[in-house]
């Protein structure tokens, strides 16, 4: 495993901590909405988080919370020991979404080396650690094309190297693979727990896809609508992972744990 | 050559050319057989001779009225989009000032020409390319806070996440987002203020430009030569058109390259 840029002594603590969060969008409005209660959940360093859960219970809603772009109403976000909003000013994640959401009018290198523009790095850093990023997600021939020059699976691992290129503690993927078909969709899950273990990257990642969040995760959480709450979480030992693992009985067993957690 | 022969045979100006020219050809014989005359139609070449008869006219004249249009065209366009720029960075204004603008560019502008001539001067230039300058205005200014306002939010929140300030966000997100919608806007004024600074002129302004000229030849029955300031004019709406869609390929090159 790589070595993260990151302080060692966040090793200590959650990578994420959240404490009796709650979020209301327009409180004390008529139409207020009650997005988010009593969230209570700590993510380990290193570890890969899943958030599943039906369409309106808040997943995105907890991602941005985590990101520092919204703040909560009641409870606290810590991210590598800071509020979510520190953080963010610090750069400590990165962030992929459903759309890939690429610039069309920078090329693949140039839509890499956007944050590290903004964190003021060199040309020749830029350069290679751009190099490096095609590399892992092997998209290296295609340095200078143009995003609508690429199919979309081929955008989204743009976006994915754009989201680790200035290697960040934290990695937020907001159903990154949605827009996917199931052949590719597979593929790219392989690829991001291959990047994953490569450079021990915390991720947090929402999904509507069972198979998907267990295939994935060391943690699954279940979250449940109207008021947004997680209400069960469930810790997955498969190991590491290879095409055989969507075979194996145990595989199957967690499924059916989220499933059932889902439905209660 | 051949290699040559062949470029040009495939390339997209080829049918639109050769269209045009047989539209030009049908024209001149038809013309020929069923109106010898030329009395209400004059043929193409009646007024490419007649072009050469008042060239020291119609050239003056058209140097007069193309500094009005290139003058008016560059203000517009940069007040329209310094304009957009304020509006969209402060919502509050965008949501006060863009529905109004929308409405105001509903007024048919030309219109306008005459209460100018009133406030700045009958045979002043400054009325006519006022009027120019607020036509190019509301369409720059419309389309290009519509451009700055439509951004996937994902790349907002992107660009959040890094931590960018507005500033930031504006001059790498907002502003390439626009590009495509400011260049319509662009194509769209490049002809329409060819079309605005002729007929205001014909309410006022400079006496030796186009579209003083038009009114003058036509006020005397020379319509051939009448013809031949349209051609003039038609010539420079053209040349702005082909200058702003070069300036978008420019620009824009992933929008246009061939993958």
């Amino acid at each position: 495993m790589t070595e993260t840029t990151k302080d060692p002594t966040s090793q200590s603590q959650g990578a994420v901590d959240i404490l009796d969060l709650n979020k209301i969008f327009l409180p004390g409005n008529a139409s207020q909405v009650i997005a988010l209660t009593d969230i209570n959940l700590s993510i380990a360093p290193r570890s890969f988080t899943t958030l599943i859960g039906p369409s309106g219970c808040g997943k995105s809603t907890l991602l941005r919370l985590i990101a520092g772009l919204i703040e909560p109403t009641e409870g606290s976000v810590t991210v590598n020991g800071k509020t979510a909003n520190r953080a963010r000013q610090d750069r400590d994640y990165g962030m992929a979404f459903q759309t890939a959401s690429l610039f069309d009018w920078r090329t693949v290198r140039k839509n890499i080396e956007l944050p590290l523009e903004l964190l003021g790095w060199s040309r020749a850093d830029r350069r290679k650690r751009t190099e490096e990023m095609l590399e892992l997600v092997q998209l290296s021939e295609f340095v200078n094309s143009y995003p609508r020059e690429l199919s979309g699976g081929m955008q989204q691992r743009v976006a994915i190297a754009r989201a680790l290129a200035f290697r960040p503690s934290l990695l937020l993927m907001d159903e990154p693979f949605g827009a996917l078909d199931e052949m590719t969709r597979e593929h790219m899950q392989t690829e991001l727990l291959r990047m994953w273990q490569e450079t021990g990257t915390t991720v947090i990642f929402i999904t509507h896809s069972i198979s998907e969040a267990v295939f994935l995760s060391t943690q699954v959480c279940v979250m449940s609508p109207r008021p947004g709450q997680i209400t069960a979480k469930v810790d997955v030992d498969l190991g590491e992972r290879t095409e055989e693992t969507r075979d194996r009985d145990d595989f199957f067993d967690y499924i059916v744990q989220v499933r059932e957690a889902l439905r209660s | 050559m051949n290699r040559f022969l062949r470029s040009c045979l495939t390339s997209p100006w080829f049918l639109p050319l050769v269209f045009g020219l047989a539209g030009l050809l049908v024209w001149e014989i038809g013309l020929l057989v069923i109106n010898p005359d030329g009395f209400v139609l004059p043929r193409p070449t009646e007024i490419l001779s007649e072009l050469q008869a008042n060239w020291d006219e119609i050239s003056q004249a058209s140097r007069n009225t193309g500094f009005i249009i290139v003058s008016s065209l560059f203000g517009g366009v940069i007040l329209g989009v310094v304009a957009a720029l304020i509006v969209t960075r402060f919502r509050s204004a965008n949501e006060m000032i863009t529905p109004l603008a929308v409405a105001v560019n509903a007024i048919p502008i030309v219109a306008l020409a005459p209460i100018f001539n009133n406030w700045l001067g009958l045979t002043s230039p400054r009325s006519n390319q006022a009027v120019v300058v607020l036509l190019v205005f509301f369409p720059v200014f419309i389309n290009t806070s519509r451009g700055l306002t439509n951004v996937d939010p994902n790349q907002i929140e992107l660009m959040r996440s890094l931590a960018s300030k507005p500033w930031t966000i504006i001059r790498r997100v907002r502003i390439p987002s626009a590009l495509p919608f400011f260049f319509t806007a662009l194509k769209l004024v490049s002809s329409l203020c060819v079309v605005g600074a002729i007929v205001v002129e014909y309410f006022g302004g400079r006496q030796d430009s186009l579209g003083s000229k038009i009114t003058t030849y036509a006020g005397f029955t020379q319509y051939d030569a009448a013809w031949a300031a349209v051609l003039a004019g038609s010539l420079m709406g053209i040349a702005l058109y082909a200058l702003a869609s070069l300036a978008e390929r420019l620009a824009m090159p992933w929008a246009t390259r061939q993958s």
